[in-house]
C-alpha cells in the first residue's frame, strides 16, 4: 500500500529516533493522525522550539533558553562562586540539582575522554573550564564525572591540569548504593567504600 | 559446547561498552572459549546494579551468559581482575585502550583463539605493574601480528630474498616485511627503519616477554617503532586506529607541562 506523502514523511522522520523502528514509527504516526488537532500542534511547536529556543550557556555550557546571556544557575548571585562542580552532561546537572544539596556552580564538559572512541581533551569543554578556574574566584573544583573507566580517566586528566592552578580538586565519593547488598558489591566499589568510611559520631 | 543449554559460564575480558536502550549497555567481550562476542548487560547504568562494577572495560570477569534472541544476555558477573593500578594512571589507561582497540579491530565474531585471549590478559596484567608500559605495548603489537597471521618477515629482504645485514633497512607494510637498502630505495611506500629498531622487532618476534622485558627502549627508538608498527597495522587493518592520536595528545600535554616547569 502506498501511503500519502505527509504520512510517509512523518514515519521516516520518527524512525530516525533512537529505539524507534519502522513499526513503532507507523504506530505513532497513526496515533497522531487520529488524535485531536492540538496533540499534533503541541508536538509540532515543541519540536520547533527545541532547536530555536535553546542554546548553551557561554559560562557553564549547560543548556538554557536562547536569548539569555547566561543560564539561571550562572546568573543566580545567591550561588557560591567558590565551588565548581564539573559534570559530563546537562542531565547530570539536573540530577545534582534535584538533591538540593549543592549551592555552588557547574561546568558541563559534554562528554568524557575515551581513547578507544577517539575522544580526546580537545573534544570536550576543558579549555573553557581551565580559563574559568584561572580567573581565580574558584576555590574548589568538584569532579563529578561518572564512576566509570571513562569518567575516571577524565577526572585524572582534569586533576593533572587543575592542580598547577592552585585550586583544591575533589572527586565525588564512591561507595555502596542505597538499598544495596554487600554480597554483590564489586571489589573496587567495596574497597573504596571501606577506604572512605566515616565516623558515625557526626 | 552444548548448543541447547540455556545459560553457560565463560571467562572474558570486557573490550568496550556502549549505552543501549534505557539503562542497558552493549558490551563487546573477548571470551576465553568463544572468541569475540557481544552481550547485553541489562540495567547496568542504574546505580543499584549489582553487575555494573564488574563490567567496566579491561576487567577480566567470570560471566554467566544466557542466549538471547540475537545476542547474549549477561545474567551474572564476577570480577577476576579489575586492573585497578591501570585505572589510576592515565598513560597506562591510554595504552590499555590501544591494545584493546587493536584486538577489537582485528577480530570478528568468529570463534575462539586461546592464544590471543592469553596475550590480551597477560598484556593488561603487565600494563598494571611493568615499569615501562610502552615496552609492553611494543611487544604486544609484534605478538598480535604473529597470532593473526600478519607476521612480518624480518630476516630476509622480501624483494630479493637476501639475508638482512646489520645495517639500516626499509620496512614495507604492503610487502609484509623488511627490504634491503637497495630494494627499499626503489620500492614506493617503503619506510626507513634503523638497525636498532629492527633488532628489537626481531627480538620480540622470537622471545618470551620474560626475555623481551629486559630490553631498555630509548624514547627515540620507542617512537620510531611506534610509528613504523602503527603504519604497518593500519595498512593491514585498512582503516585508522582511534586511540593512538588521543594517546599522543595526552602525552604532549604532560610533556609540555613538565618542560614548562623546568
Amino acid at each position: 500500500m502506498i501511503l500519502p506523502e505527509p504520512i510517509q514523511n512523518l514515519i521516516n522522520a520518527l524512525s530516525r529516533l533512537p529505539g524507534i523502528g519502522p513499526k513503532t514509527a507507523s504506530r505513532l504516526t497513526f496515533f497522531i493522525l487520529h488524535a485531536p488537532d492540538e496533540v499534533a500542534e503541541n508536538l509540532a511547536k515543541a519540536l520547533h522550539d527545541i532547536k530555536r529556543e535553546t542554546t548553551y550557556c557561554p559560562i557553564c555550557f549547560n543548556i538554557t533558553s536562547s536569548g539569555r546571556e547566561q543560564c539561571e544557575i550562572c546568573a543566580n548571585t545567591e550561588r557560591d562562586e567558590a565551588y565548581l562542580c564539573v559534570v559530563e552532561e546537562p542531565l547530570d546537572v539536573l540530577a545534582l540539582e534535584r538533591t538540593g544539596g549543592f549551592q555552588g556552580r557547574y561546568h558541563v564538559l559534554h562528554g568524557v575522554l575515551s581513547p578507544i572512541e577517539g575522544v580526546g581533551p580537545d573534544n570536550l569543554r576543558i579549555k573553557e573550564l581551565l580559563a574559568r578556574v584561572r580567573q581565580g574566584l574558584i576555590k574548589e573544583v568538584i569532579l563529578a564525572t561518572n564512576p566509570s573507566m571513562e569518567g575516571d580517566a577524565t577526572a585524572m586528566y582534569l586533576r593533572q591540569q587543575l592542580e598547577p592552578l592552585g585550586v583544591q580538586v575533589t572527586r565525588l565519593a564512591r561507595g555502596l548504593p542505597v538499598g544495596g547488598d554487600l554480597e554483590y558489591a564489586d571489589p573496587n566499589t567495596l574497597l573504596r567504600a571501606l577506604m572512605g568510611r566515616q565516623d558515625m559520631g557526626d | 559446547m552444548p548448543a541447547r543449554e540455556r545459560s553457560f559460564k565463560v571467562e572474558a575480558i570486557v573490550l568496550r561498552h556502549s549505552d543501549w536502550g534505557e539503562a542497558d549497555r552493549l558490551l563487546s567481550l573477548y571470551t576465553q572459549s568463544m572468541g569475540k562476542v557481544r552481550a547485553i548487560a541489562k540495567g547496568v547504568r542504574k546505580l543499584q546494579s549489582r553487575k555494573a562494577g564488574h563490567l567496566e572495560p579491561f576487567t577480566r570477569v567470570n560471566l554467566l551468559l544466557a542466549r538471547g534472541r540475537d545476542m547474549f544476555i549477561i545474567t551474572q558477573a564476577e570480577t577476576l581482575d579489575a586492573h585497578q593500578p591501570l585505572r589510576e594512571n592515565l598513560e597506562r589507561l591510554g595504552y590499555a585502550a590501544y591494545i584493546v582497540e587493536l584486538l577489537d579491530q582485528f577480530t570478528f565474531e568468529e570463534g575462539e583463539n586461546i592464544n590471543l585471549y592469553r596475550l590480551l590478559a597477560e598484556s593488561l596484567g603487565r600494563l598494571d605493574t611493568f615499569p615501562d608500559p610502552a615496552l609492553v605495548v611494543r611487544y604486544y603489537e609484534v605478538r598480535i601480528l604473529d597470532l593473526l597471521g600478519f607476521r612480518p618477515q624480518l630476516f630476509r629482504c622480501v624483494s630479493c630474498q637476501a639475508e638482512v645485514k646489520p645495517e639500516d633497512q626499509y620496512l614495507s607494510a604492503e610487502m609484509g616485511g623488511v627490504l634491503c637498502p637497495r630494494c627499499g630505495a626503489i620500492i614506493p611506500g617503503a619506510q626507513p627503519i634503523s638497525m636498532t629498531a629492527l633488532k628489537y622487532l626481531r627480538h620480540f618476534q622470537r622471545s618470551s616477554f620474560q626475555e623481551a622485558g629486559r630490553v631498555r627502549l630509548s624514547p627515540g627508538i620507542n617512537k620510531e617503532m611506534e610509528m613504523l608498527v602503527e603504519n604497518y597495522l593500519t595498512y593491514h587493518l585498512e582503516r585508522g586506529l582511534k586511540s593512538p592520536a588521543v594517546i599522543r595528545r595526552l602525552r604532549n600535554t604532560f610533556q609540555g607541562e613538565t618542560s614548562s616547569k623546568d
